[in-house]
């Protein structure tokens, strides 16, 4: 069953389109890595899931909740935290923890205390005291204590160095399986999302270019190397996602959809960061860009 | 320096994460345990670490390590007691060593007719992985 479900969502700044036409289901359980570079539009879906803001052009859903128009019956029930997690920098971080328990209905203070200690993160300590990778997994402590069914996350771990992110994933599964939660989780580090993940939605200028299981989408991806006056056939059978050709020889990145029955041709595994790279690079087209940026200039 | 140490939970066995095996996360949870009943490094009534420390451990989808549990109780080789957790159920016995001295010389015997009719150590090698991969195919296709 789907938690959260966009329907053709458009945001507008000025004349410049953040996320356009973005139809996409989260479902329930998962932990969903999304995935694109900057100016995707992932900051925009999760804030107008969030109700941060009023779309400009169709709709998004979470448990059957309007983000805005239902807010006091969704804002209970779901998480969020970003990049600089907006923590009151003069504030303990035991203070925090108190706040959160006056402003939250369900608030589970003890569990976020507990966690706290285990992670050792004294609650005398004040927020502008602690470490960039303390400050996110106080901000993830406290949105897990919200105990939300959906939470959130906004590149929570982009400014973090590769132990303080690892920390933070550890902590962000356990408490997946404690709490039974669902995951939307952007990021722009890939190789942290293979083991972590298990949906993936790869999002180019405000469109979905690869959703899906994450292990069944890294099984069904494969670099074929063969000769090139076979591509064509190769083409009626798998999806083509990348080509790479030098005089003699193609390289391929393709989606098995059959059988590879030609022995000229090898196959070899391909990992995450390769399969997001060719979608990636599969939809640059440099001129929708040039049409943003003369968009950006003219306003 | 002192030498970093973390204990590791619950359970007789730690289970790794390799991101550079090409292995899914979830076939190397299988195997690890699999290896590990095998080398009796886990016996019958060991119970596994829980799927949450194992998730909270390698930072890994809790779904991912319920997936590998359910596959090796499907198997026989685990079994979930509710309330308490997963246990071993099974042993794994491999061929015993008389038998493996044994298999070990037929297949020197073996080695030495691929040597006389050709064959290098890379072209044994993708043979044996094309013979083993067909037979799995056919006792498939026969079951």
């Amino acid at each position: 069953m789907n938690v959260l479900e966009a329907r053709k969502l458009g945001m507008r700044y000025g004349r410049r389109w953040a996320l356009q036409d973005l139809t996409l289901d989260v479902p329930g359980g998962r932990i969903m890595a999304l995935v694109g570079p900057n100016g995707a539009g992932k900051t925009t879906f999760l804030q107008l899931a969030m109700g941060f803001a009023e779309p400009s052009a169709g709709t998004v859903v979470a448990f059957g909740l309007s983000p805005r128009r239902d807010a006091a019956a969704f804002l209970p029930k779901v998480g969020y935290a970003a990049q600089e997690p907006p923590l009151f920098r003069r504030f303990s971080v035991g203070e925090l923890l108190k706040m959160g328990s006056r402003l939250n209905r369900r608030w589970d203070g003890p569990l976020a205390a507990s966690r706290l200690r285990r992670l050792s993160i004294g609650l005398d300590l004040s927020v502008a005291s602690l470490s960039g990778g303390m400050r996110a997994q106080v901000a993830l402590v406290l949105a897990l204590a919200k105990m939300p069914d959906l939470l959130l996350l906004d590149e929570p771990m982009a400014s973090l160095d590769p132990l303080a992110r690892h920390e933070f994933m550890r902590l962000l599964m356990a408490a997946s399986a404690e709490q039974g939660l669902t995951v939307v989780l952007s990021s722009h580090i890939i190789g942290d999302l293979r083991a972590t993940c298990d949906y993936l939605v790869v999002l180019t200028r405000g469109r979905t270019q690869l959703v899906g299981d994450m292990d069944e989408i890294v099984g069904t991806h494969q670099r074929l190397v063969g000769p090139v006056d076979s591509i064509d056939a190769i083409g009626h059978v798998q999806e083509i996602v990348q080509v790479e050709l030098s005089e003699r020889q193609a390289s391929l990145l393709v989606r098995m959809r059959g059988p590879l029955l030609d022995p000229r041709w090898e196959r070899y595994p391909v990992d995450l960061d390769q399969i997001v790279l060719a979608y990636l690079s599969r939809n640059a087209s440099v001129s929708s860009f040039e049409t943003d940026l003369a968009a950006e200039a003219a306003s | 320096m002192t030498l970093a140490r973390s204990k590791t939970g619950t359970g007789a066995i730690t289970l790794r994460m390799d991101t550079t095996s090409g292995l899914t996360p979830y076939l190397q949870l299988v195997q690890q345990i699999t290896h590990a009943v095998r080398l009796g490094q886990l016996t019958v009534g060991d119970r596994l670490p829980t799927v949450r420390d194992v998730a909270a451990q390698l930072a890994i989808n809790p779904n991912t390590v319920l997936k590998a549990y359910r596959h090796l109780e499907m198997q026989g080789l685990l079994a979930s007691r509710p309330g308490t957790g997963v246990f071993v159920a099974k042993e794994l016995r491999g061929p015993s060593p008389q038998d493996q001295a044994a298999l070990r010389r037929a297949l020197l015997r073996w080695l030495s007719h691929a040597k006389e009719a050709g064959l290098d150590a890379e072209g044994v090698q993708a043979l044996f992985a094309d013979t083993i991969r067909q037979n799995a195919t056919d006792e498939a296709v026969a079951s």
